[in-house]
């Protein structure tokens, strides 16, 4: 579904990916870990298509797709979905205006047609249910005055919604207590499906003990240095990034 | 062309207008229009120099010569089909080049409850408030325009609201100018509001073809003691076109003002707001939103006049510039020594979607009362980038996100207005404006 092939990306001159290499196949569930500033997020962001970040090489294909060719808004209609760390605020624009707009927006470029009010509702109030989510939420401005928890939830809620392909979650634990990380977990795990894929962006584990991930990466300094299975991930908590690095540098030099 | 040149034409124009005015030329109403031509005559037009128009150049509209004397003209329902509402709700009133289109008018819903005709009509059948009113205004500080839109004072709209009445159909009023030639109309409108009363009016400025013309229109409203009035002006003129308009309110005690004041239209255009607070415990909303591209030029000026004690006044005033466009906002507040335990609020906010274009601010307080409240505030920013980008993500078009984004942040200067036909057809304008690219 996804491959990343040697991506590299620098943002004002600054080299921040150097060289990933990525295959996501669907009905899987990575993990990409990694300490702070290895380049995590910049490889969330690039993928949904931010324009501060300059590719300088490689690629990356989408379903076949030169995924680096698209917008960030054809991206999403393609089926790839980013839940942000930092949730925008967007004030005058209730959440159920912005999935309106989204999911025709969507449905129009696949040649879909647009769904009524009805027909929008009832997915609406389905997703809901699925996914735990608040009804008042709905009314209310996008992430406006929301909390840490809400504004995760919401990130999950608009997937469950979409309905994307391809989901990167970016540090979506982050700042959450146990029981909104629950409900955020028991969200995704309900919308994972053997048709659909997903990327998880953290820095700890503790999310990985809800959503379990098929593949674990650790990221440093612009590079995947290792790949495992789940037991990597606990083997991260218990002992820090040091050993993976010393070991990396080791076969390095 | 300079002012003598200017002036001389309207002289010229205005003995072309006495002749066509077959007979009447002793009537009340042309002796009101004689004395404004003499003091349009002993004016000049306004420049930098000026300190109320100092932002402001009339340059470009005296290089026209705009004819007060331009006939009627045939249009179609089709015509104005887009600035129309709901019409089994609403009372329609349509003006072409200043004149009265009793075809496309529609009056039926309202009998009872107001007296609701064409200016001229009013006058001639001795509705001596519509004449008196202009003097009083001629009297006192009548400028330059509003004494020329005196002097061709041809038509416009009269409503009288009985006391106690609720008008429950809005009443619309539709100002077109549709010539092939350049014109200038001065439409002249003066609404009255009986005690108790309440209605609501939406007033339309536009033009059919490309041809350049100019508005020049004077409105007066009063608002008897707890009476109430909703005022909304949507100015959606051409890009070729002028547009200066004076409004006069004067509320009595108690009195309810709603005014909303949107331009999206014009090439130049300049609107003076005088708001007079003659009575205690009045309320009274001056909105604004503007959207300005090319190199459209948008002046408002505001003035809330506070002069009695326990008025609240809320002035909230939005624009969005793209282009090299310009916008002017001078809001000026008077709280004289007898208003005490006035609430006075006024906040002027902008968004600068381009590097060329240009935001004039000036909040001006002049406050003699010691117990009062008064705030103000202007800001210029753009719009926020990571908002756009989580849009789009979202798979909004760029232009989706935009228009998204720049309807959130003006919405709240008109999402009080209570008719929300009126609110839902702001938003499409806006979203179609924003989308269209400019002409330059």
């Amino acid at each position: 579904m996804l491959v990343i092939k040697d991506l590299k990306v620098s943002i004002e001159g600054k080299d921040i990916l150097k060289g990933i290499n990525l295959e996501v196949n669907k009905g899987e569930v990575h993990a990409i870990m990694g300490p702070n500033g290895s380049g995590k997020s910049t490889l969330a962001q690039v993928l949904a298509g931010r324009e501060e970040y300059e590719v300088t090489g490689g690629e990356v294909l989408f379903e076949g797709k030169d995924l680096l060719e698209l917008s960030t808004e054809d991206r999403a209609c393609e089926g790839l979905f980013l839940a942000f760390q930092y949730p925008i605020e967007i004030p005058g624009v209730s959440n159920t205006n912005l999935l309106k707009n989204s999911l025709n927006s969507i449905r129009k470029y696949r040649g879909e047609e647009e769904l009524d009010a009805m027909e929008f509702l009832t997915l609406i109030k389905k997703k809901m249910a699925m996914v735990e989510m608040p009804q008042d939420l709905l009314s209310r401005s996008v992430n406006e005055g929301f909390s840490g928890g809400e504004k995760k939830k919401n990130e999950i809620f608009q997937m469950a919604v979409i309905d994307p392909k391809l989901a990167i979650l970016d540090e979506t634990d982050s700042g959450l207590d146990i029981d909104a990380l629950r409900t955020v977990a028991k969200g995704v795990n309900k919308i994972k499906s053997e048709e659909n894929a997903i990327v998880l962006v953290t820095h700890y584990q503790r999310l990985l003990n809800y959503i379990v991930p098929d593949f674990v990466h650790v990221l440093y300094q612009g590079k995947i240095i290792k790949s495992g299975d789940k037991t990597l991930a606990h083997e991260l908590e218990e002992r820090g990034y040091d050993w993976v690095i010393e070991e990396y540098n080791a076969k390095k030099s | 062309m300079d002012d003598k040149t200017v002036k001389q034409w309207f002289g010229d124009s205005f003995i072309r207008f006495e002749k066509s005015l077959n007979g009447e030329s002793t009537s009340p109403l042309h002796l009101v229009r004689k004395k404004g031509f003499e003091k349009f005559s002993m004016l000049e037009f306004p420049t930098h120099r000026n300190e109320e128009w100092k932002y402001t150049s009339v340059k470009p509209l005296l290089n026209y010569r705009f004819d007060p004397n331009s006939g009627i003209v045939d249009i179609s329902k089709e015509d104005i089909e887009k600035y129309l509402y709901d019409e089994s709700i609403y009372s329609t009133l349509v003006f072409v080049n200043g004149k009265y289109y009793e075809k496309l008018s529609d009056l039926s819903k309202l009998e009872g409850k107001l007296e609701i005709m064409p200016l001229v009509k009013a006058i001639k059948s001795g509705k001596d408030e519509a004449i008196n009113f202009a003097l009083e205004i001629l009297d006192k500080d009548a400028d330059i325009f509003s004494s020329l839109n005196t002097a061709f004072m041809m038509d416009g709209t009269y409503i009288k609201v009985n006391d106690d009445a609720v008008v429950d159909s809005p009443i619309q009023i539709i100002y077109v100018t549709s010539a092939d030639k350049e014109t200038v109309t001065n439409p002249r409108n003066v609404f009255i509001v009986g005690k108790h009363a309440s209605v609501k009016l939406i007033e339309t400025y536009a033009g059919l073809n490309e041809t350049p013309y100019f508005t020049n229109t004077f409105t007066i409203v009063k608002v008897d003691e707890y009476g109430s009035i909703e005022h909304t002006k949507v100015q959606d003129e051409t890009r070729n076109s002028f547009h200066i308009s004076t409004l006069e309110v004067n509320q009595k005690r108690g009195s309810h003002y709603a005014g909303y004041n949107v331009n999206f239209g014009g090439s130049l255009v300049r609107n003076n707001l005088n708001i007079h607070l003659n009575g205690k415990e009045t309320e009274t909303t001056l909105n604004g939103l503007a959207l300005s591209k090319g190199t459209q030029h948008i002046d408002n000026h505001t003035l809330i006049n506070h002069l009695e004690p326990h008025c609240n006044s809320h002035q909230l005033y939005k624009s969005i510039l793209d282009d090299s466009s310009r916008i002017v906002f001078n809001g000026k507040i008077f709280v004289k020594q007898d208003a005490q335990k006035t609430n006075a609020f006024q906040e002027n906010k902008n968004i600068i979607l381009s590097d060329s274009a240009l935001v004039n601010a000036k909040p001006q307080l002049e406050i003699f009362a010691d117990d009062v409240k008064c705030t103000h505030g202007a800001t210029v920013g753009q719009l926020d980038k990571d908002a756009l980008f989580y849009l789009k993500s979202r798979g909004f078009s760029h232009k989706e996100a935009l228009a998204t984004l720049i309807y959130a942040f003006a919405s709240d200067a008109v999402h009080s207005i209570q008719l929300p036909l009126v609110r839902d057809k702001l938003e499409v304008i806006l979203s179609e404006k924003l989308l269209t690219p400019a002409l330059s």
